[in-house]
């Protein structure tokens, strides 16, 4: 099945139907897809959740969840022949050798109980007859490869001994053991930081390029396909939206929904909107879909005849859209298709309202059995204030402590060292009572929707507690009319008060925390990445809503991201933190416009832009390596291990932060 | 791994230590002695001074920091004392037993396990099949029914269909292999059913948990074979959680027999156990104690290492 013609497609899937039974009924999740792949070609495959894209790569693999996963209609041709028809012991052998498969989630694709390198030779001696000993000399070829050193001894270690991004560089490791002509990548990056995203997107597009290897990417994040991907489909609610080059349908969208997408995500290369502009409503529910355009019931240029289903259509920049009016949107009749918003957010008050000087966090862990104990620098001398109605941004990649800033201004944790205090009072020495008080007033929101409400508990419970626990209303009925109101502000109907949380989606579940969060009546939220598991249209509308509610409310945020666009779009100064310690402090427009620390610097160069004009004239992302363990932290200053302007004077003393230019704050020697 | 292993070894001196005085304390509590029950037991008027005496000679009748103190140095030195009430050494007393008390478990355990990770395994990979139904409604089945009761089932089937009953008398593996397997087996049978139950469901469940991991789907996406899919990449995880019950049952099957035992009339641990303490025979009931408390504790301590050899993320991080 190897050989094939080469005129013919690597991967031809026509007409590919997918549904899911469920004791609700059945899902289609996948409903009518056509497409092609080209022998060493880059396809991107976009989509928010439930558009069908993991499970169109899924079905590619046949590995559908075998007791309600069923292929109903179509055909899927690798190389001429169908993948259905083969059985499941010429499917397997297929598996990995010639189609393989990267996951999501590095965290948990590896088998902890096996080492690395025995999962890298799995299918070298599976699917190529490898002994032993030319298996372990392959895998450490294959490590050197994806760039892991040290390859030799690390293939005796476990998939625990190894970080997330080094994780998934195991997984494509495992991926091109085989040497496979087509590989599909399903989110590969979702899970990592910004920086090693960057550097993983580029290993794999080099060997694909190297290897003539087929890669179609899954993933909800335009921005980072526009450099890779030579072609991008638009899948919506188990449909192909729209099809085409990257250039076109990057530049000359002639679908709705791709128009709405790419105006609906911030963009750092553009200038700050004052309001997000968002797609409507939510995604159709796949168990029960309307008749005609699933995307019409969200489209602004609806008119009548999208009550007749589209079918894809070639339009005039060589793309294919399935719209009944693409050709009015060629002639550009249609233009705005995302709700514009209103002006621009309060100015902050000047007041301090929240105060945080020297604040440390250390955390004592054990350290494997019978070993001894380390100490995690979570938090390292971090000091910032926030101003009554002002949005202060924290960023920072996973691990560097951003978390367990807003934990301390919560109370949730108590530092080793440092003072917050809010409205002049000192957290740390308040009596039992002011704090009670004070709790109130400081509120959070998560941000994982699923699991930070009660799943036992309906909306209307679980936005009256607070309520009812500081009597904030004189009786039931005022109470329930208080939820009313609270739903109303968040843009919920009152009749969803009587639902549950697993009958929400994720866009409501997190209004439904906002809610809860405003019944305190609080004058300050921590918004721990508060957006960052929603999709992309829905994330639009959330931050909207909080820009909204600051304005009406005079609410201050403290807006913990590792999104460097959003946090650009929502905050009024940022707060930089690298392992455990601020870089940089400024003002929005200083700080994106002209960053001044090198790890400022950076992290907006590895944040992919959804252009492919603009990404592929960029230089290659300047980052490397992986941020050092905070359990044994670089001398000096930490970041000085990935630096690319280190001097070695770095390495001696940790650059306290100073004031650079204003109020821009910036902890590098260069500023000294 | 090793320096692990010595420092748990270490910490279970002092868990033995609290038990030891945990049971020399409690037992003294107890209202009335072994002598009252070995002279008076039987209704008869005996002398206040015969009893005296008796207990003189048994040392009950001097101060408790001074029996205390015998106790904790007679520990020290692994004496465990004599017998109240048969004036053995406690340690023969035991031993007898407990020879056949350990093959009991050894043999419930093994039946356990070679029953239960099949059946488990089968029951997941063809969840809600008829296969999986039967699993489920034979384990439910080995949870609701006693083994007292399914012992005395198997006699009176051995009864009626051979006319035949197991010997009463133990005879040791290693002098008459033949013998000693036709009196234990069916007690190690009784018994391991619910044991077999408790595990295979455990296996069912955790297997059915790991088949929907991850790095499930990383292995059949290799193109790993099924067979192997399971039992090199699933198996390995699942069975993690079915040490710890296995350990616990088999720590209890020493000593916890009292009624199966009795039923097969077997002279084990749990008999000497209940016959102790209805006699106050202090000495032999601390005896006992000690050596189940030894048991859980040596068994969690094999537990947790056999952790550390299957699961890497124990044994190093």
């Amino acid at each position: 099945m190897e050989e094939g013609d080469s005129s013919r497609p690597l991967l031809a899937v026509e007409d590919l139907h997918v549904a899911f039974h469920t004791p609700g009924g059945a899902v289609r999740a996948v409903a009518g897809i056509d497409f092609q792949v080209g022998r060493g070609e880059i396809v991107a495959v976009v989509g928010e959740s439930g558009s069908g894209k993991s499970v169109t790569a899924l079905s590619i693999m046949r590995l559908l969840p075998r007791a309600t996963g069923r292929i109903e209609r179509g055909r899927i041709l690798y190389n001429g022949h169908d993948l259905l028809m083969l059985d499941d012991e010429a499917m397997r052998a297929l598996r990995g050798r010639s189609i393989a498969m990267i996951f999501q989630e590095p965290m948990t694709s590896l088998n902890p109980v096996l080492t690395i390198g025995f999962q890298i030779m799995e299918p070298l001696r599976i699917h190529l007859g490898h002994d032993e000993a030319q298996a372990r000399a392959r895998a450490a070829e294959l490590m050197r490869l994806v760039g892991i050193p040290d390859a030799e001894r690390r293939l005796d270690q476990y998939p625990h001994q190894f970080s997330g991004g080094m994780r998934q560089r195991v997984m494509i490791a495992i991926a091109l053991a085989a040497e496979p002509k087509l590989l599909i990548a399903d989110e590969p990056t979702t899970a990592l930081d910004v920086t090693i995203q960057a550097q993983i997107l580029e290993l794999m597009r080099d060997l694909a390029r190297r290897l003539n290897i087929a890669l179609v990417v899954i993933t909800h994040n335009l921005g980072i396909v526009a450099r890779y991907a030579d072609r991008v489909m638009v899948m919506y609610a188990a449909r192909m939206a729209e099809e085409g080059p990257a250039e076109a349908l990057f530049h000359r969208p002639r679908h709705p929904y791709t128009m709405g997408l790419l105006r609906s995500v911030p963009r750092l290369d553009r200038p700050r909107a004052a309001r997000l502009e968002t797609i409507e409503g939510l995604p159709p529910n796949l168990a029960a879909v309307q008749a005609g355009c699933r995307f019409a019931p969200r489209c602004p240029a609806r008119i009548e005849a999208c009550a007749r289903e589209p079918e894809l259509q070639p339009t005039d920049v060589g793309s294919r859209a399935a719209c009944w009016r693409s050709a009015e949107i060629a002639q550009g009749k249609i233009g705005r298709v995302a709700a514009a918003g209103a002006g621009e957010g309060t100015g902050a008050s000047g007041e301090v309202l929240l105060d945080v000087r020297g604040l440390a966090k250390h955390f004592d862990v054990k350290l494997g059995l019978g070993g001894g104990r380390g100490t995690v620098r979570a938090v390292e001398d971090v000091s910032f204030s926030i101003r009554a109605g002002e949005t202060l941004g924290l960023v920072g990649e996973s691990g560097c402590g951003k978390t367990t800033v807003g934990r301390l201004i919560l109370r949730l944790e108590q530092p080793s060292a440092g003072a917050i205090s809010f409205g002049g009072v000192d957290l740390g020495s308040a009596a039992p009572d002011v704090m009670r008080a004070l709790r109130r007033k400081i509120q959070v929101i998560f941000q994982d929707p699923y699991s930070s409400l009660n799943p036992r508990m309906t909306v209307g419970q679980i936005v009256g507690e607070p309520i009812e626990v500081y009597g904030l209303a004189a009786d039931a009925q005022a109470r329930a009319a208080r939820v009313t109101d609270l739903l109303g502000q968040v843009g919920l109907r009152a009749d969803m008060a009587a639902r549950y949380p697993h009958q929400l989606s994720g866009g409501q579940r997190q209004r439904v925390g906002i809610a809860r969060a405003l019944a305190f009546e609080p004058s300050f939220i921590v918004c721990d990445e508060a957006v960052s598991a929603l999709d992309v249209s829905i994330q639009g509308q959330i931050i909207n809503l909080l820009e909204d509610l600051q304005r009406r409310l005079g609410l201050a945020y403290l807006f913990i991201a590792h999104d460097l666009a959003v946090v650009r779009h929502i905050a009024m100064r940022v707060v930089v933190m690298y392992l455990g310690r601020v870089m940089e402090v400024g003002e929005r427009e200083a700080l994106y416009r002209e960053p001044l620390h090198p790890y400022t610097r950076l992290l907006l160069d590895a944040a992919p832009t959804p252009d492919p004009a603009v990404e592929r004239a960029r230089a290659p992302r300047l980052i490397t390596g992986e941020p050092p363990s905070p359990l044994a932290p670089p001398s000096g200053c930490v970041f000085h291990t990935r630096c690319p302007v280190a001097e070695p004077r770095c390495r001696e003393a940790v650059p306290p932060l100073v004031a650079a230019r204003g109020e821009h704050q910036v902890a590098c020697v260069k500023y000294q | 791994m090793l320096r692990y292993a010595v420092q748990r070894l270490l910490l279970t001196v002092p868990t033995l230590i609290g038990v030891a005085v945990l049971v020399f304390f409690v037992l003294r509590v107890v209202p009335g002695d072994v002598v009252e029950v070995k002279l008076r037991g039987d209704g008869g008027a005996v002398a206040q001074e015969t009893i005296e005496a008796e207990r003189k000679r048994l040392g009950l009748d001097r101060p408790l920091a001074r029996q205390f103190v015998d106790w904790m140095v007679g520990l020290a030195t692994l004496d465990l004392g004599t017998s109240m009430w048969t004036d053995r050494p406690v340690i023969d007393e035991i031993a007898t037993r407990l020879e056949l008390s350990l093959q009991v478990a050894i043999m419930a355990t093994l039946v356990a396990v070679l029953i239960a990770i099949p059946m488990g395994t089968a029951a997941a990979l063809l969840r809600d099949t008829w296969i999986d139904y039967v699993v489920r409604i034979v384990t439910i089945a080995g949870l609701a029914v006693p083994s007292f009761w399914l012992g005395m089932l198997i006699m009176i089937g051995l009864l009626t269909a051979f006319s035949w009953l197991p010997p009463i008398t133990f005879t040791p593996l290693w002098k008459d292999p033949a013998a000693n397997l036709a009196q234990l087996i069916w007690p190690a049978m009784a018994v391991g059913y619910r044991y077999a139950a408790v595990v295979a469901r455990l296996v069912r469940s955790s297997l059915l948990e790991v088949l929907n991991e991850d790095y499930i789907r990383t292995a059949r996406a290799k193109g790993v074979m099924e067979r192997l899919v399971v039992g090199r990449h699933a198996l390995r995880n699942a069975l993690l959680p079915a040490i710890t019950v296995i350990g616990l049952e088999f720590a209890f099957l020493i000593g916890g027999l009292v009624v199966t035992e009795q039923v097969f009339n077997l002279n084990g641990i749990g008999k000497l156990f209940v016959q102790s303490v209805s006699r106050n025979d202090f000495t032999l009931i601390q005896g006992m104690v000690m050596l189940i408390a030894s048991f859980y504790v040596l068994v969690n301590l094999a537990v947790d290492m056999l952790y550390a050899v299957f699961d890497p993320r124990i044994r190093y991080r």
